[in-house]
């Protein structure tokens, strides 16, 4: 099999501890299957995790540096979008 | 102070398992940085580590048998060919990479079967280091499968270095089902396995492998053995005199 064949993978593990999975790196592989044996050897082997992810990096979609001011604009400027802007009248106090 | 003549028995039953082990780890121990990519290298050298492992395993309890008279080191690094007690073939070349995944789905069938009845050894020992063993060796036999059937049914080229790799170990695998008068004795008390049982559900495995991989079934057509009894083939040598240099050169050295 031709190294240059062979499609990337992002590999995320979740530790016994753990409630999410964490990515912790990336290999090559063939196909995911094999994609995940590998990441069993390369990532596993101190007692890192129990569980494992692996997705083809192709498969990811990401978002850019450009978005970032449309994307996370801090909404500090805008109260009105949190709840506790509002006051709530005493009879409906503990809503 | 009587001679224990069945720890003895014993004690060469688990030097014999812990030479297999430490012989096929370190064939595959010869990939190391020589791998296809970068994966594959880590994970052949994962599999090694697992073999060093129960090596490490076996001699230390033949070493505890030897009432401390002898050292796992003792066993590894200052015995010669003829002490050596290993199957031929684990001590053959690492070849290419298909000799050494057909070597290894070989030797793996083997021992998923082999350990899952050591693990009903009467020898408690023997049967803890099964039962760690089994464990890897699950592993070892979905990765092994895993590449018969990528390097059989897949290009011209892969399929024929796969071809030729099997019928050239062919011949070394009936020695795998053979027992001497030592290891007749254990099996009747139920210390070793009667690996002469394991043969027909090896071969059937196999075979069922080898065929989705589209690889023909060899011929027995010739056989080798000797291991067991000491006669080695000239590959031996040459591995130990590798593996031994250190101990032999800088005697009682330390890190």
């Amino acid at each position: 099999m031709a190294k240059e064949k062979l499609e990337l993978f992002e590999v995320f593990i979740r530790s016994k501890r753990g409630l999410d999975h964490r990515h912790v790196g990336s290999l090559h592989a063939d196909d995911p299957e094999q994609a995940l044996e590998y990441a069993r050897d390369c990532y596993t082997r101190r007692s890192e995790g129990l569980s494992i992810w692996v997705v083809k990096s192709s498969d990811i979609v990401a978002s850019q540096e450009d978005d970032s001011d449309a994307f996370y604009d801090p909404s500090d400027d805008k109260p009105y979008r949190h709840a506790t802007y509002y006051q709530l009248p005493k009879e409906v106090n503990n809503m | 102070m009587s001679i224990n003549t069945n720890e003895e028995l014993v004690k060469q039953f688990a030097i014999r398992l812990g030479d297999d082990s430490l012989i096929l780890g370190h064939r595959l121990s010869e990939w190391c940085r020589f791998g296809p990519f970068l994966e594959e290298d880590v994970a052949l050298t994962n599999v090694a580590l697992d073999y060093i492992g129960r090596t490490r395993m076996f001699y230390a309890y033949a070493a505890e048998l030897s009432d401390g008279k002898q050292t796992e080191d003792d066993f590894a690094y200052l015995r010669d060919c003829r002490e050596y007690q290993n199957f031929l073939i684990v001590e053959l070349p690492k070849g290419d990479f298909a000799y050494t995944m057909a070597k290894q789905l070989i030797m793996d069938v083997f021992y998923y079967y082999y350990l899952d009845e050591l693990c009903n050894s009467n020898d408690s020992t023997l049967a803890a280091i099964a039962g760690k063993a089994i464990k890897e060796t699950k592993y070892h036999l979905r990765r092994s499968t895993d590449w018969i059937l990528r390097l059989g049914d897949g290009t011209d080229e892969s399929h024929g270095r796969l071809q030729v790799a099997f019928d050239a170990l062919w011949g070394y695998t009936p020695e795998l089902f053979e027992q001497d008068e030592l290891e007749q004795k254990l099996v009747k008390q139920g210390i070793a396995v009667d690996t002469a049982l394991l043969k027909s559900k090896w071969e059937s495995r196999l075979k069922e492998i080898l065929k989705e991989a589209t690889i023909d079934t060899p011929i027995n057509s010739w056989t080798v053995r000797g291991g067991r009894a000491g006669y080695h083939t000239e590959h031996l040598g040459h591995l130990l005199s590798e593996l031994q240099y250190m101990q032999r050169s800088y005697p009682g050295q330390q890190w």
